[in-house]
């Protein structure tokens, strides 16, 4: 693996003017298509994107608009990892040198449909880096509960009334379960910090053999929140603890970003319509395991 | 492998930003010809990169002005912005109104507050 101190950073100063997302179909304000155009504008020309079924897909390959500017395919739901282990072995046997292999897969079709691709393409060290937006839901197919929907949350198949208070359970520890396998390099990140992103998909970038970004980007959609605030929601989210910037790399946990005071979990969360009927009983129940999660992360990352 | 009766590339003339989509490295909009035979239709499952025959500029209900007087070319807009469409011009940000959709991220966003949300 390269050198952190040999790569040149990516700030929006110099990176390539050439846009790889463009004239997509995705809602206003999405927070995912600023995580796949910022990270395309990262790898540059040369790389190649599968998208399983999800949003990115859908918005991006709307017959005749093709809003990919690069080579992009569109993969099965559950195969998305080995579709790119394909291409990239592929590539390498054409004598290609220069390029990048990159999956765009939302949280359902990472966490719980996509998994054991992703999984052995993991345990075969294929140089793929899969990128994950995570909002949190089905996006796609209208607001379903994923593995990574986190406790609270109204969506359609966990609705909020008198019996349950929408979704029931915490979300999915994503970030450990992929570290658990031992990979080169992963991390997590958020739209709301994206020089934090651009760095660590620039790592992942110059990793080779597999390495995973997991990125938490907003949906104004489904979360019903206004257009404008996609970006500060998804910083707030951060700020507020309930999602942490980390890196796994060389075996070793770390913590970017180590607040001494959390913003307000209840601001964040009556921001948001998908969270709008929460008691404070449950609210409290989000914050003791945000509080016991931050504890064993400073016990065991620092 | 591209049909390419279906996608002959025109370059539109009536763009008034043609010129900087076209040194700031975007694809163009490019004018769609309705199927006549079934020949013209792709036969494979590939497709061009960056074909756009659609605008997205109907989307919009707000579109945002920048007050160049007041940006301070920090670029906060250029990297947030969902769709991409603002674009570096010789030390100023442009937007390509084309394929704008008026989601008000660059505007909640400026430090400065040197854009703003105005009705179409």
């Amino acid at each position: 693996m390269t050198k952190v101190l040999d790569i040149p950073k990516v700030n929006a100063k110099n990176m390539t003017e050439k846009e790889f997302f463009y004239g997509h179909k995705a809602c206003a304000g999405c927070g995912g298509s600023i995580a796949v155009r910022l990270a395309l504008k990262v790898l540059g020309e040369r790389t190649y994107s599968a998208l399983p079924a999800g949003c990115m897909s859908a918005v991006g390959f709307i017959f005749p608009q093709m809003a990919f500017n690069s080579n992009a395919i569109i993969t099965t739901f559950p195969g998305s990892a080995s579709m790119a282990a394909g291409i990239a072995a592929g590539a390498k046997a054409l004598g290609q040198e220069d390029f990048k292999t990159v999956v765009f897969a939302g949280d359902g079709g990472t966490a719980d449909i996509g998994f054991q691709a992703l999984s052995g393409m993991i345990d075969r060290n294929d140089d793929v880096l899969y990128i994950c937006y995570d909002n949190e839901a089905y996006m796609n197919t209208g607001i379903q509960k994923s593995g990574l929907t986190p406790y609270g949350t109204k969506t359609t198949t966990t609705p909020a009334g008198q019996n349950i208070p929408g979704t029931i359970t915490h979300k999915k520890n994503l970030f450990e379960i992929i570290a658990a396998h031992d990979i080169q390099y992963a991390a997590t990140a958020s739209i709301g910090y994206p020089q934090d992103f651009l760095n660590k998909v620039n790592k992942a970038k110059h990793v080779k053999g597999a390495s995973f970004i997991h990125v938490y980007a907003s949906c104004p959609t489904g979360w019903g929140t206004p257009t404008e605030t996609s970006v500060e929601i998804a910083k707030d989210a951060v700020d507020a603890g309930l999602i942490f910037l980390a890196e796994y790399e060389d075996g070793e946990y770390k913590l970017n970003r180590n607040p001494k005071e959390f913003k307000s979990v209840e601001e964040y969360l009556k921001k948001q319509g998908r969270f709008k009927h929460m008691s404070d009983a449950d609210i409290q129940c989000v914050i003791e395991n945000r509080d016991k999660k931050w504890e064993r992360m400073r016990k065991n990352w620092l | 492998m591209v049909s390419v009766k279906l996608v002959k590339r025109l370059t539109n003339d009536q763009l008034t930003n043609d010129q900087i989509i076209e040194k700031m490295s975007r694809p163009k909009h490019t004018e769609y010809k309705t199927p006549t035979h079934i020949d013209d239709y792709p036969t494979g499952p590939q497709y061009e990169a960056g074909f756009l025959p659609e605008k997205n500029a109907g989307w919009r209900t707000f579109k945002p002005v920048v007050n160049h007087d007041e940006c301070i070319y920090c670029l906060r807009c250029y990297l947030l912005c969902p769709d991409g469409t603002i674009m570096k011009d010789n030390g100023k940000i442009k937007i390509d109104m084309d394929y704008c959709k008026g989601c008000g991220v660059c505007a909640h966003e400026c430090p400065k507050d040197a854009i703003k949300m105005e009705k179409e």
